[in-house]
Protein backbone atom coordinates (compact mmCIF):
# COMPACT_ATOMS: atom_id res chain seq x y z
CA UNK A 1 0.00 0.00 0.00
CA UNK A 2 1.37 3.38 -0.97
CA UNK A 3 1.76 5.95 1.76
CA UNK A 4 1.37 9.55 0.65
CA UNK A 5 3.12 12.18 2.71
CA UNK A 6 2.95 15.95 2.63
CA UNK A 7 6.09 17.56 4.02
CA UNK A 8 5.90 21.16 5.21
CA UNK A 9 9.06 23.06 6.11
CA UNK A 10 10.86 26.34 5.62
CA UNK A 11 14.40 25.19 4.92
CA UNK A 12 14.90 24.51 1.20
CA UNK A 13 17.92 22.23 1.50
CA UNK A 14 16.50 20.19 4.38
CA UNK A 15 13.25 19.84 2.43
CA UNK A 16 15.20 18.43 -0.53
CA UNK A 17 16.94 15.90 1.71
CA UNK A 18 13.71 14.79 3.39
CA UNK A 19 11.89 14.38 0.07
CA UNK A 20 14.80 12.42 -1.38
CA UNK A 21 14.92 10.11 1.64
CA UNK A 22 11.18 9.44 1.71
CA UNK A 23 10.87 8.98 -2.03
CA UNK A 24 13.78 6.55 -1.92
CA UNK A 25 11.68 4.17 0.15
CA UNK A 26 9.44 1.65 -1.60
CA UNK A 27 5.75 2.56 -1.31
CA UNK A 28 6.36 5.96 0.24
CA UNK A 29 5.64 9.05 -1.83
CA UNK A 30 6.22 12.59 -0.64
CA UNK A 31 5.71 16.09 -1.92
CA UNK A 32 6.86 19.23 -0.15
CA UNK A 33 5.63 22.73 0.53
CA UNK A 34 7.76 25.59 1.79
CA UNK A 35 4.75 27.89 2.28
CA UNK A 36 1.38 27.41 3.96
CA UNK A 37 -0.60 28.40 0.84
CA UNK A 38 1.18 25.76 -1.21
CA UNK A 39 0.59 23.16 1.52
CA UNK A 40 -3.13 23.91 1.63
CA UNK A 41 -3.38 23.80 -2.17
CA UNK A 42 -1.60 20.44 -2.29
CA UNK A 43 -3.81 19.06 0.48
CA UNK A 44 -6.90 20.10 -1.43
CA UNK A 45 -5.64 18.48 -4.63
CA UNK A 46 -4.24 15.19 -3.37
CA UNK A 47 -4.99 12.49 -0.82
CA UNK A 48 -2.41 12.25 1.97
CA UNK A 49 -1.98 9.78 4.81
CA UNK A 50 0.53 11.78 6.81
CA UNK A 51 1.52 15.42 7.11
CA UNK A 52 5.07 15.89 8.34
CA UNK A 53 5.84 19.31 9.77
CA UNK A 54 9.49 20.23 9.76
CA UNK A 55 11.57 23.03 11.19
CA UNK A 56 10.74 26.70 10.94
CA UNK A 57 6.96 26.33 10.82
CA UNK A 58 5.57 28.62 13.51
CA UNK A 59 2.98 27.45 16.02
CA UNK A 60 0.33 29.71 14.48
CA UNK A 61 0.89 28.10 11.09
CA UNK A 62 0.78 24.63 12.62
CA UNK A 63 -2.55 25.46 14.30
CA UNK A 64 -4.05 26.93 11.12
CA UNK A 65 -2.86 24.08 8.93
CA UNK A 66 -4.03 21.46 11.42
CA UNK A 67 -7.51 22.98 11.50
CA UNK A 68 -7.71 23.13 7.71
CA UNK A 69 -6.43 19.61 7.21
CA UNK A 70 -8.55 18.04 9.96
CA UNK A 71 -11.64 19.74 8.61
CA UNK A 72 -11.06 18.14 5.24
CA UNK A 73 -9.78 14.79 6.53
CA UNK A 74 -10.38 14.09 10.25
CA UNK A 75 -8.21 10.96 10.08
CA UNK A 76 -5.10 12.68 8.75
CA UNK A 77 -2.02 12.07 10.86
CA UNK A 78 -0.06 15.24 11.51
CA UNK A 79 3.36 14.77 13.04
CA UNK A 80 6.32 17.00 13.80
CA UNK A 81 9.67 16.07 12.34
CA UNK A 82 12.79 16.50 14.43
CA UNK A 83 16.39 16.25 13.41
CA UNK A 84 16.17 17.36 9.80
CA UNK A 85 17.57 14.20 8.28
CA UNK A 86 17.56 10.45 8.12
CA UNK A 87 18.05 9.74 11.83
CA UNK A 88 14.46 9.96 12.98
CA UNK A 89 12.55 10.33 9.73
CA UNK A 90 11.80 6.66 9.14
CA UNK A 91 10.94 6.13 12.81
CA UNK A 92 8.53 9.06 12.84
CA UNK A 93 6.69 7.75 9.78
CA UNK A 94 6.67 4.18 11.13
CA UNK A 95 5.27 5.49 14.40
CA UNK A 96 2.50 7.36 12.57
CA UNK A 97 1.64 4.32 10.49
CA UNK A 98 1.45 2.04 13.51
CA UNK B 1 9.80 4.80 41.31
CA UNK B 2 9.73 3.44 37.79
CA UNK B 3 12.60 1.83 35.95
CA UNK B 4 13.48 0.40 32.57
CA UNK B 5 16.57 -1.57 31.67
CA UNK B 6 18.06 -1.96 28.20
CA UNK B 7 20.76 -4.60 28.19
CA UNK B 8 23.73 -4.03 25.90
CA UNK B 9 23.01 -7.10 23.80
CA UNK B 10 19.41 -6.03 23.12
CA UNK B 11 20.39 -2.80 21.36
CA UNK B 12 19.66 -2.28 17.69
CA UNK B 13 22.68 -2.87 15.50
CA UNK B 14 23.69 -1.57 12.10
CA UNK B 15 26.95 -2.34 10.36
CA UNK B 16 27.53 -0.12 7.34
CA UNK B 17 31.09 -1.30 6.80
CA UNK B 18 32.79 1.96 7.70
CA UNK B 19 30.35 2.50 10.59
CA UNK B 20 29.39 -0.03 13.23
CA UNK B 21 26.62 1.35 15.40
CA UNK B 22 24.63 0.11 18.35
CA UNK B 23 21.36 1.92 18.98
CA UNK B 24 19.90 1.96 22.49
CA UNK B 25 16.79 3.60 21.02
CA UNK B 26 15.11 3.32 17.63
CA UNK B 27 17.16 5.08 14.97
CA UNK B 28 17.28 5.20 11.19
CA UNK B 29 16.00 1.85 9.92
CA UNK B 30 16.06 0.22 13.37
CA UNK B 31 12.57 0.62 14.78
CA UNK B 32 11.18 -0.91 17.97
CA UNK B 33 7.99 0.78 19.15
CA UNK B 34 8.85 -0.10 22.77
CA UNK B 35 12.25 1.60 22.53
CA UNK B 36 11.74 4.99 20.97
CA UNK B 37 12.90 7.37 23.69
CA UNK B 38 13.42 7.97 27.40
CA UNK B 39 11.65 11.23 28.07
CA UNK B 40 13.41 13.89 26.03
CA UNK B 41 16.38 11.58 25.37
CA UNK B 42 15.75 10.31 21.86
CA UNK B 43 18.99 8.84 20.52
CA UNK B 44 21.87 7.03 22.18
CA UNK B 45 24.14 5.61 19.51
CA UNK B 46 27.43 3.88 20.26
CA UNK B 47 29.33 4.46 17.02
CA UNK B 48 32.63 3.01 15.82
CA UNK B 49 33.97 4.63 12.65
CA UNK B 50 36.82 3.26 10.54
CA UNK B 51 40.00 5.25 10.02
CA UNK B 52 39.55 8.24 7.71
CA UNK B 53 35.84 7.56 7.27
CA UNK B 54 32.86 9.44 8.60
CA UNK B 55 29.56 11.17 8.17
CA UNK B 56 29.67 13.39 5.10
CA UNK B 57 28.08 16.84 5.13
CA UNK B 58 24.40 16.50 6.03
CA UNK B 59 21.71 18.71 7.53
CA UNK B 60 19.96 18.80 10.87
CA UNK B 61 17.37 20.97 12.52
CA UNK B 62 15.67 21.10 15.90
CA UNK B 63 17.76 18.69 17.86
CA UNK B 64 20.39 18.93 20.59
CA UNK B 65 23.20 16.66 19.42
CA UNK B 66 25.90 15.73 21.91
CA UNK B 67 29.01 13.81 20.88
CA UNK B 68 31.25 12.15 23.44
CA UNK B 69 34.44 10.53 22.08
CA UNK B 70 35.43 7.43 24.03
CA UNK B 71 38.56 6.66 22.01
CA UNK B 72 40.14 8.20 18.96
CA UNK B 73 39.64 11.65 17.42
CA UNK B 74 36.65 13.08 15.60
CA UNK B 75 36.92 15.99 13.17
CA UNK B 76 33.94 18.32 13.06
CA UNK B 77 33.05 20.90 10.38
CA UNK B 78 29.80 22.83 10.13
CA UNK B 79 28.02 25.50 8.12
CA UNK B 80 28.57 28.04 10.90
CA UNK B 81 32.28 27.96 10.09
CA UNK B 82 33.37 25.80 13.00
CA UNK B 83 36.20 23.33 12.45
CA UNK B 84 37.38 21.34 15.43
CA UNK B 85 38.80 18.02 16.52
CA UNK B 86 37.31 16.44 19.59
CA UNK B 87 38.92 13.63 21.50
CA UNK B 88 38.58 11.69 24.74
CA UNK B 89 37.55 14.01 27.62
CA UNK B 90 35.93 16.48 25.21
CA UNK B 91 32.19 17.02 24.95
CA UNK B 92 30.69 18.55 21.83
CA UNK B 93 27.20 19.97 21.48
CA UNK B 94 25.41 21.08 18.37
CA UNK B 95 22.10 22.89 18.82
CA UNK B 96 20.70 22.41 15.33
CA UNK B 97 17.83 24.87 15.80
CA UNK B 98 16.65 26.38 12.51
CA UNK B 99 19.08 24.26 10.54
CA UNK B 100 22.77 23.53 10.04
CA UNK B 101 25.01 21.32 7.95
CA UNK B 102 27.85 19.39 9.49
CA UNK B 103 30.27 16.55 8.89
CA UNK B 104 31.99 14.31 11.39
CA UNK B 105 35.03 12.29 10.30
CA UNK B 106 37.52 10.06 11.98
CA UNK B 107 40.58 12.32 12.10
CA UNK B 108 42.99 9.40 11.95
CA UNK B 109 43.49 7.00 9.07
CA UNK B 110 45.14 4.30 11.13
CA UNK B 111 42.72 3.77 14.02
CA UNK B 112 39.04 3.68 14.72
CA UNK B 113 37.12 6.32 16.63
CA UNK B 114 34.44 5.27 19.11
CA UNK B 115 32.02 7.93 20.22
CA UNK B 116 28.55 8.31 21.66
CA UNK B 117 26.09 10.25 19.56
CA UNK B 118 23.25 11.47 21.76
CA UNK B 119 20.17 13.39 20.62
CA UNK B 120 17.91 15.26 23.01
CA UNK B 121 14.67 16.93 21.91
CA UNK B 122 15.05 20.72 22.20
CA UNK B 123 13.17 22.69 24.83
CA UNK B 124 12.52 25.44 22.27
CA UNK B 125 12.17 24.75 18.55
CA UNK B 126 13.82 26.89 15.86
CA UNK B 127 16.48 28.59 17.95
CA UNK B 128 19.57 30.08 16.32
CA UNK B 129 22.01 27.20 15.70
CA UNK B 130 25.04 27.04 17.92
CA UNK B 131 28.13 24.90 18.49
CA UNK B 132 30.19 24.39 21.60
CA UNK B 133 32.81 22.03 22.94
CA UNK B 134 34.68 21.76 26.21
CA UNK B 135 37.50 19.66 27.59
CA UNK B 136 37.03 18.15 31.02
CA UNK B 137 39.64 16.87 33.43
CA UNK B 138 39.28 13.13 34.00
CA UNK B 139 40.71 13.48 37.51
CA UNK B 140 37.68 15.60 38.43
CA UNK B 141 35.37 12.64 37.98
CA UNK B 142 37.21 10.03 40.03
CA UNK B 143 34.66 8.90 42.60
CA UNK B 144 32.64 11.97 41.67
CA UNK B 145 29.94 12.81 39.20
CA UNK B 146 31.27 15.54 36.92
CA UNK B 147 28.63 17.68 35.19
CA UNK B 148 29.46 17.90 31.48
CA UNK B 149 26.15 19.15 30.04
CA UNK B 150 23.76 21.58 31.70
CA UNK B 151 21.06 24.09 30.78
CA UNK B 152 22.85 26.99 32.47
CA UNK B 153 24.91 29.02 30.03
CA UNK B 154 28.31 29.89 31.43
CA UNK B 155 28.25 27.33 34.19
CA UNK B 156 29.79 23.88 34.36
CA UNK B 157 29.20 21.74 31.33
CA UNK B 158 28.35 22.63 27.77
CA UNK B 159 25.04 24.43 27.44
CA UNK B 160 22.01 22.56 26.16
CA UNK B 161 18.65 23.91 25.00
CA UNK B 162 16.78 21.61 27.37
CA UNK B 163 16.35 21.10 31.13
CA UNK B 164 18.93 18.35 31.00
CA UNK B 165 22.09 17.56 32.92
CA UNK B 166 24.69 15.00 31.89
CA UNK B 167 27.35 13.74 34.30
CA UNK B 168 30.33 11.44 33.92
CA UNK B 169 31.81 9.38 36.73
CA UNK B 170 34.87 7.15 37.06
CA UNK B 171 33.96 5.12 40.10
CA UNK B 172 36.37 2.86 41.93
CA UNK B 173 35.26 -0.58 43.08
CA UNK B 174 32.97 -0.43 46.13
CA UNK B 175 32.50 3.35 45.88
CA UNK B 176 28.91 4.37 46.54
CA UNK B 177 27.20 7.66 45.87
CA UNK B 178 23.81 9.19 45.37
CA UNK B 179 22.59 11.23 42.44
CA UNK B 180 19.91 13.81 43.28
CA UNK B 181 17.82 15.07 40.39
CA UNK B 182 18.23 18.73 39.52
CA UNK B 183 14.60 19.16 38.56
CA UNK B 184 11.48 17.54 39.97
CA UNK B 185 9.76 15.40 37.37
CA UNK B 186 12.97 14.61 35.51
CA UNK B 187 14.22 11.09 35.00
CA UNK B 188 17.77 9.86 34.69
CA UNK B 189 19.17 7.40 32.18
CA UNK B 190 22.35 5.69 33.32
CA UNK B 191 24.63 4.27 30.62
CA UNK B 192 27.51 2.11 31.74
CA UNK B 193 30.57 2.93 29.65
CA UNK B 194 32.66 0.29 31.36
CA UNK B 195 32.72 -1.90 34.46
CA UNK B 196 29.85 -2.95 36.68
CA UNK B 197 27.50 -0.92 38.84
CA UNK B 198 24.37 -1.42 40.88
CA UNK B 199 21.64 1.18 40.49
CA UNK B 200 18.67 0.90 42.84
CA UNK B 201 19.53 -2.79 43.47
CA UNK B 202 19.77 -3.61 39.74
CA UNK B 203 23.10 -4.79 38.40
CA UNK B 204 24.37 -3.30 35.17
CA UNK B 205 27.41 -4.12 33.10
CA UNK B 206 29.25 -2.54 30.17
CA UNK B 207 26.94 -0.70 27.71
CA UNK B 208 23.79 -1.57 29.67
CA UNK B 209 21.37 1.31 30.14
CA UNK B 210 18.80 1.95 32.87
CA UNK B 211 16.20 4.67 33.11
CA UNK B 212 14.78 5.70 36.46
CA UNK B 213 11.98 8.17 37.08
CA UNK B 214 9.24 9.09 39.56
CA UNK B 215 11.87 9.46 42.26
CA UNK B 216 14.10 12.32 43.47
CA UNK B 217 17.45 10.54 43.75
CA UNK B 218 19.14 7.24 42.96
CA UNK B 219 21.86 5.22 44.64
CA UNK B 220 24.89 4.13 42.60
CA UNK B 221 27.40 1.51 43.71
CA UNK B 222 30.46 0.41 41.75
CA UNK B 223 30.74 -3.38 41.87
CA UNK B 224 33.98 -3.10 39.90
CA UNK B 225 35.91 -0.10 38.62
CA UNK B 226 33.32 1.57 36.42
CA UNK B 227 32.71 4.52 34.12
CA UNK B 228 29.16 5.81 33.91
CA UNK B 229 27.28 8.48 32.01
CA UNK B 230 24.16 9.87 33.66
CA UNK B 231 21.66 11.73 31.48
CA UNK B 232 18.98 13.58 33.43
CA UNK B 233 16.16 14.71 31.15
CA UNK B 234 12.56 15.87 31.43
CA UNK B 235 10.14 12.98 31.05
CA UNK B 236 7.49 15.08 29.28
Amino acid sequence: MQVNILVIGRHTEIMEVILRLINGEPNWQAVGALADDKAIALFNEQLFDIVLIGGGVKDESVATLTNRFKAKNPLIKIIKHYGGGSGLLFNEIQDALS
Amino acid sequence: MQTIIHRANTRGHANHGWLDSNHTFSFAHYYDSTRVHFGMLRVLNDDVVDGGKGFAKHPHDNMEIISIPLSGDLEHKDSMGNTAVIKQNDIQILSAGTGIYHSEYNKNNDKKVNFLQIWVFPKVRDIKPRYDQKTFKPEDRVNKLQVVVSPSEGSEGVWINQDAWFSLGNLKKDFQTEYSFNLKGNGVYVFVLDGEVTIQDRKLTKRDGMGVWDIDSIGIKADADAQVLLMEVPMN
